[in-house]
């Protein structure tokens, strides 16, 4: 440190440093400042609607990059709750299916989307899986007493909370032994709690699916409690409510096949599961991992009747996509920001014109062209940075209001206030230097001259 | 800057020593102007020695240079060829910085529209070729403050140039004139804008400046004005024609 100091370089830049910083040449910025505040405060509505330009251009980016930040920053935040190690692979009813279900009477029986064997071969070919959680998702009315709801059943396996990174409120999740002895057992989640139990506790009671009752064993947290997104985008259980019973209950009483009175005529839909959560043990082999699993599905199945998601991917694409605005907000505030530098440079060329007479005043009495320049430079740029200044404030005051009013996240990073007023300060330069380098040219016998 | 002050500081101790000082000296200035192909001679060949303590009037009808001269004699123009000394310097090889320096530094201008600037007070008015040299800022308020009060305005420090008569308005610009005690205090029909009473008194202060050995160089065309300085010189189309004494 000490060494860095005593460099002849450093020492040198240190002596300009202190010339510059004597009273002297203090008083003289100091002076000429003033003398810049005192003309531009004299055309006060004019200044203000110069500096326009330069408000808009620093709120605008500030807010933009804010609301970018924050969507980008909730998106990853609810990819992440889907696990980043983990592998979402999806039944998904086909197009064709849809479409040619329409027209004739007869009983439709339809199949599609993952089987126990698909997860079986996943499981055995790929290695470092180190989990697989396989869920069938029913919709199912539950009833308690004289309330009833309509909800997701979801039957999974003992694992399913973990893999969610989900916990529960009360009680607990089914165990092994629940599960292999294919047991009336339920885990519900908050708001199936709050909808069928208001006032009571649901731990320990039961509750009727299908004419079948289930034993409350556990609650889980509130959604928005546990680590998991408002809305799970790209999950299919996206359903606020839900209980949890083994996946054997759930094979055992509903079976495969969902028959169901659609306006054809009855349909029959039979799918093995709709869901399988699988873990992968490194998170660098995800997305490679994901590919196979792709590749073996495509493999097994004759129509495209699944869906591979990658949470990791997706956090990525939310990274990209929030890179992809960051440029957009940048060339619009870009534009913007030179709009508002034209605006300040026709304003110094008006200012400059009017003051003909006082530049020749101040030549006359011994000012230096550079004293010229200086003071028109001065004072484009304390136009162009209080126009900053007040942009900082209303771009951090928009995300603010954003926030309260439309509950949208948005992140103001100390990076984007510091940068925008950076720029706008360059632009006061920038525009500045040919109004002031036009008045410090002006002949001063002409210049006296002047009306 | 210290060099200079070194220098001032010499020029007025030759000036005490020395009665008859040149302090400013034309040797055959001429100036030519070009407006598009068409070539103007305004000066033809002038030359003309000013002296330390002297008050001065340069007459003529309109048109005779003595507006181009005055401009020379400031330092705001060049001649096209010829010499012209400001003290020890000679300015007619100077580049614009050095002319702007000597200005500051040499100069004290009066104009017939008293060219202060509007948006600052009567305090900063006066300090601003002080400003301009560099001078520390409490010494130039002190100088500033003691001036307007040498020329009656010791209670309007705080006023804005539109706040005051326009006899009070050249007193400002009198004191912005004297306040880098300049080699010589060129005016230019300095109470050409005011009535016969500010007038009037303009010109008592501009005798007590000559008492108090000022140089003052004064275009005006008005005969009566001219009495009142020591030299008369007349010009008539760019060449002098009369130069006379009455003191």
């Amino acid at each position: 440190m000490n060494e860095a100091i005593k460099h002849p370089a450093v020492l040198a830049v240190f002596q300009r440093i202190k010339l510059h910083l004597q009273p002297v040449y203090w008083t003289r910025f100091r002076k000429t400042a003033e003398v810049g505040i005192k003309s531009i405060h004299a055309h006060g509505l004019r200044s203000l609607l110069t500096v326009l330009g330069i408000v808009i251009g620093v709120a605008a980016v500030i807010s933009m990059l804010a609301v970018s930040e924050g969507a980008s920053f909730e998106a990853q935040q609810q990819f992440r709750a889907l696990g980043s190690n983990n592998i979402i692979v999806k039944s998904v009813k086909p197009a064709s299916l849809e479409a040619s279900g329409g027209n004739n009477m007869r009983p439709q029986s339809i199949s599609y989307g993952l089987t126990y064997e698909d997860i079986l071969t996943i499981q055995q070919t790929i290695p470092g899986i180190s989990n697989v959680i396989p869920s069938r998702i029913i919709k199912k009315d539950v009833r308690h007493l004289g309330r009833d709801i309509s909800t997701d059943v979801v039957g999974t396996t003992i694992d399913y909370p973990i893999s969610r990174n989900y916990s529960l409120r009360a009680g607990r999740f089914f165990s092994e032994e629940e599960m292999l002895a294919q047991r009336n057992v339920a885990v519900i989640s908050d708001e199936v709690a709050r909808a069928l139990f208001p006032m009571t506790d649901p731990l320990g009671e039961s509750i009727r699916i299908d004419g079948n009752y289930y034993n409350i064993i556990g609650v889980m947290e509130p959604e928005a409690y546990s680590n998991l997104g408002r809305s799970q985008a790209g999950s299919s259980n996206a359903a606020p409510t839900r209980i949890f019973i083994p996946l054997s209950a759930a094979r055992y009483r509903f079976g495969e096949t969902l028959v169901r009175q659609a306006s054809s005529g009855v349909e029959m839909e039979t799918v093995e599961l709709h869901e399988a959560i699988i873990q992968v043990q490194d998170q660098e082999q995800v997305e490679a991992v994901g590919q196979i699993i792709e590749q073996i599905l495509e493999r097994r199945h004759r129509r495209v009747d699944y869906a591979v998601e990658v949470p990791l991917a997706l956090i990525r694409q939310a990274e990209e996509s929030a890179l992809r605005d960051q440029i957009v907000a940048g060339a619009i505030a870009g534009i913007s920001l030179l709009v508002g530098g034209i605006g300040i440079m026709n304003i110094m060329l008006a200012s400059v014109t009017e003051r003909t007479r006082e530049i020749g005043i101040r030549r006359a009495l011994g000012a230096r062209k550079k004293d010229i320049v200086q003071q028109f430079l001065i004072e484009a740029v304390i136009l162009s940075g209080v126009g900053g200044l007040i942009g900082v404030v209303i771009g951090i005051l928009i995300p603010v209001i954003i926030s309260i009013f439309w509950g949208m996240t948005t992140i103001v990073t100390v990076t984007a206030p510091l940068l925008a007023f950076s720029i706008s300060a360059l632009i006061g330069v920038v525009f500045g230097i040919y109004p002031s380098i036009s008045a410090a040219n002006m002949d001063p016998v002409e210049a006296l001259r002047h009306a | 800057m210290s060099m200079q002050t070194l220098s001032m500081g010499n020029d007025r101790l030759v000036q005490a020593v020395v009665a008859r000082q040149t302090v400013a000296s034309v040797q055959d200035i001429t100036k030519t102007y070009h407006m598009g192909e068409l070539a103007v001679q305004v000066l033809h060949g002038i030359s003309l020695d000013f002296y330390h303590g002297d008050y001065i009037s340069i007459m003529g009808p309109s048109g005779c240079g003595k507006s181009t001269l005055m401009n020379i004699l400031g330092c705001l123009d060049q001649p096209t060829s010829g010499r012209y000394f400001l003290g020890d310097k000679d300015t007619s090889q100077m580049n614009d910085n050095e002319l702007s320096a000597i200005r500051g530094a040499r100069l004290g201008f009066i104009f017939q529209s008293y060219n202060l600037i509007p948006q600052l007070t009567v305090l900063e008015n006066i300090e601003l070729p002080l400003f301009y040299q560099g001078h520390p800022a409490e010494e130039s308020r002190h100088i500033a403050t003691e001036l307007a009060a040498r020329v009656g305005l010791g209670d309007r420090l705080e006023h804005r140039p539109f706040e005051l008569s326009g006899g009070q308005q050249q007193r400002v610009a009198i004191a912005r004139a004297l306040s880098n005690d300049p080699l010589i205090i060129l005016a230019d029909e300095p109470t050409g804008n005011l009535d016969s009473k500010s007038g009037a008194e303009i010109l008592n202060l501009f005798d007590e400046l000559h008492q108090q050995g000022k140089t003052l160089i004064m275009v005006t065309h008005s005969d009566e004005l001219a009495e009142r300085s020591q030299r008369q010189i007349r010009l008539r189309d760019g060449r002098v024609e009369s130069d006379e004494r009455s003191h």
